[in-house]
């Protein structure tokens, strides 16, 4: 029997995203990065192409989140409360292609950090690396977008990654955005029909297509995993077959979302079963963001730097190979 | 693939003799093609019809079971994703056995290995099979491992062993086990005729799709037909490509040599690439996955990630619906209701717990809906709450009088204080992660 192999192929393309941009573009980073852009499913180089490989991001943060594990920290020692140094050491030692600022200190009932502090927090995360950054926000509306505007306007010509807008609070970031040259990301509740119709808002109000990354929302292992992976496969399908609405590049937070489960804090001796613990942590993260880079993420927010190296290197792979034949 | 029944029908002898039980050739055609008759039933069909509703009704990839009394059931996948319907049956997991290690040690190992379970969400997750290498000169060695795990062990047992004399013994001693062999060359007679005499499947290797063509198609001439395809990769991004090129040709090309459950044995330099590259293959199409070694923490995040995978996603996963204490409550701690959809559960368990209180949780039975589904259902309100309070007797356990709703339902609370006299309704957050400061600025007791 004569075997062929079987080809399907796209009319759409993921729109291409750029983020981070260097003094000749009017920001101050020593390079840009760039994802999207691919034609058939996520590595199927067999049947289509993927200019761009999937890139990692790591986090650091305004206020260390009250579940941040132990054997995180001892790997961040002396920086953790720094977030400045903390970046530095994520891009030099562990290899983060971006850095992501959590601004959660700024939420009234979170710590209600001024919009100031913010500003001075990402002026010295901009000084102390040169990559490209993403700004994540929180879900207290009022004093988000007070922090957002301020911190576009701030870093105006940077393009950083401003994260995130969504359906009931979009229309200030965005219009912020759009001001100073940042690019957004679209968060909605792991549902096709209100990715789309966020992104439809945007298209509405003239914010360019090509400076939208989705964020599906991210249901870490056990945890609701198996609904991300679904509604990133059904967007990427989707977007594939042609619908403009959904050809995005999208956005995961295994990191954030991993190490606030239980499952990645309880110890092995409450629960034998589960194993050692630290080897568990950075399990959970690559198993999150291996599975769902299958189905479709190309922006991979991450926490711990072993999971980190190994999923950067298996993302390699999963490019380099390049045929199917 | 499925065939009409205007194409039955050409098949069929056209006397509408009605011997089937049906009056004309044309309805028996349509009842076939709806699987409401069996071509059995026709007396005088001919062999040529006979073959190809025989092979139309074929699954597009085949079942395959190995071992005797636990058995794994692989393959049946009907879908490419998961969301078009569901993914039948799940990854078997395998756990290489060394035979070189000598018998004291395989004997604890087997021992912990069978032992070992974890429940989540109402599963008892587990390993499911032994893959039981031949690496050492003695062949005593081999066999001893196989008769270990049989006498200790429930689990179906997968064996690797060029040398054939010995592998004949070793199926000898698994006779009734359903065993499956890995053949790591290309199929001999020699191979045939020892799967046909002890009733195993054989996992087929390759290096290529020609080559795992030409196996198939040898195995399957001879008879064979619980196959397993094993086709051999140089790196991950390789086999994702080769791995849904295999199901895509099963599925939608009805190309029958690949259809057939997908195996690897996983290799890597170290634990974490390892879980990496377990992780992509258990989502992407392959049957039977072999571990190298034994990691309980690597297991439990496969376990996980397989039960996510493989959950139905037109069935909610639901949990117990009772009452569970979040830290150690006391008959005067908070008390919470939700749902028993899952994913409600996990999370508002895990958002009470942060916010560093005990308390207790209240599970109510809603089918596994969610709070706004089961609301607009009939499933969450106060009645149905009341009755499951007072069913399982929570009034005697606790003396708390106060019970915190979620802030989406918040219409509920006057009918809830109706149906459970005596306590206080409090209408909390809609977001679970409002929970740690919803705690903070509300009395709760």
């Amino acid at each position: 029997m004569n075997f062929e192999i079987p080809k399907e192929t796209s009319t759409g393309r993921v729109m291409k995203v750029t983020l981070g941009a260097t003094s000749e573009q009017g920001g101050t980073r020593s390079h840009t990065v760039t994802i999207g852009g691919s034609t058939a499913l996520p590595f199927h180089f067999f049947e289509g192409e993927h200019p761009h490989r999937p890139l990692i991001a790591m986090e650091v943060f305004d206020k260390v989140p009250v579940k941040y594990p132990e054997y995180l920290k001892e790997y961040y020692r002396d920086v953790i409360d720094n977030p400045g140094a903390m970046a530095k050491k994520c891009v030099e030692e562990f290899g983060a292609e971006l850095i992501s600022i959590r601004l959660e200190g700024t939420h009234p009932e979170k710590g209600n950090k001024s919009v100031e502090e913010a500003e001075e927090i990402v002026k010295q995360v901009l000084e102390s690396v040169s990559v490209p950054i993403i700004i994540t926000g929180h879900s207290h509306f009022e004093k988000i977008n007070e922090v957002m505007k301020k911190i576009c306007e701030m870093t105006a010509g940077e393009n950083c990654l401003i994260n995130y807008v969504e359906t009931d609070n979009y229309k200030t970031i965005a219009a912020a955005c759009l001001a100073y040259k940042h690019t957004l990301v679209a968060q909605s509740p792991i549902d096709v029909n209100l990715a789309k119709q966020l992104n439809i808002l945007l298209t509405d109000m003239n914010f360019p297509p090509e400076k939208i990354v989705i964020d599906p929302l991210t249901g870490t292992l056990g945890y609701g995993l198996e609904y991300t992976y679904s509604i990133m496969e059904r967007i990427r399908n989707d977007g594939l077959a042609g619908d403009k609405m959904l050809a995005f590049p999208m956005l995961i937070n295994p990191g954030y979302e991993s190490f606030r489960v239980k499952e990645t804090r309880a110890s092995e001796k409450d629960y034998p079963e589960w194993g050692n613990l630290e080897k568990r942590g950075a399990y959970w993260e690559i198993a999150t963001s291996m599975s769902l880079l299958v189905a479709g993420a190309e922006l991979l927010i991450m926490y711990h730097p072993q999971a980190v190296e190994v999923v950067k290197k298996k993302v390699q792979e999963l490019h380099d190979s390049k045929k199917g034949t | 693939m499925a065939l009409s029944g205007l194409e039955i029908f050409k098949l069929l002898p056209k006397t509408n003799c009605g011997d089937c039980g049906i009056p004309t050739c044309m309805a028996f055609a349509m009842k076939l093609a709806q699987k409401k008759a069996e071509l059995s039933e026709c007396p005088h069909a001919s062999d040529e019809a006979k073959a190809i509703l025989g092979a139309a009704s074929e699954p597009p990839i085949r079942l395959v079971q190995i071992g005797g009394k636990n058995t794994l059931e692989v393959g049946n996948e009907t879908v490419m994703f998961r969301h078009e319907k569901t993914f039948f049956h799940q990854t078997g997991i395998a756990i290489e056995l060394r035979t070189s290690g000598g018998q004291k040690k395989l004997l604890s190992i087997i021992k912990e290995i069978e032992k070992h379970q974890v429940e989540r969400v109402g599963e008892e997750l587990k390993t499911d099979l032994f893959f039981i290498t031949q690496d050492s000169q003695n062949k005593e060695d081999f066999l001893s491992a196989i008769k270990l795990a049989k006498q200790n062990s429930t689990k179906g047992i997968i064996l690797d062993c060029s040398d054939k004399g010995v592998l004949k013994e070793g199926l000898g001693l698994l006779s009734d086990d359903r065993p499956a062999v890995l053949l790591r060359n290309a199929l001999t007679e020699e191979d045939i005729e020892l799967a046909k005499a002890n009733q195993a499947s054989l996992i087929l290797t390759a290096k290529s799709y020609e080559e795992l063509v030409k196996q198939t198609e040898k195995a399957r001439s001879a008879g064979l037909n619980d196959l397993i395809l094993n086709l051999e990769s140089q790196d991950v991004g390789l086999q994702l490509q080769e791995n849904t090129i295999l199901r895509r040709s099963a599925l939608n090309k009805n190309f029958k040599p690949f259809g057939y459950p997908l195996f690897s044995y996983i290799q890597a330099e170290n634990d974490f690439e390892l879980l990496a590259k377990a992780s992509v293959f258990l989502c992407k199409y392959d049957s039977i996955i072999v571990l190298p070694e034994y990691d309980k923490a690597m297991l439990y995040s496969l376990f996980t990630l397989r039960q996510n995978i493989y959950s139905d996603p037109q069935k909610p996963i639901q949990v117990d619906p009772k009452v569970y204490p979040i830290g150690e409550p006391t008959s005067e701690s908070p008390v919470f209701v939700t749902t028993n959809f899952s994913l409600t559960y996990f999370i508002v368990s895990g958002e009470i717990e942060n916010s560093g209180i005990s308390a207790h949780l209240v599970v109510a039975d809603t089918e596994g809906q969610s709070v706004l589904t089961a609301w607009a259902a009939g499933k969450f309100v106060g009645e149905k709450i009341a009755k499951f309070i007072k069913d399982i007797k929570f009034e005697q356990q606790v003396k708390t009088r106060k019970i915190v709703i979620p802030g989406f339902v918040s219409q509920i609370s006057g009918d809830l204080e109706d149906h459970l006299p005596g306590w206080e309704v409090i209408v909390g957050c809609q977001e679970a992660s409002d929970i740690p400061s919803f705690v903070k600025n509300v009395d709760l007791t």
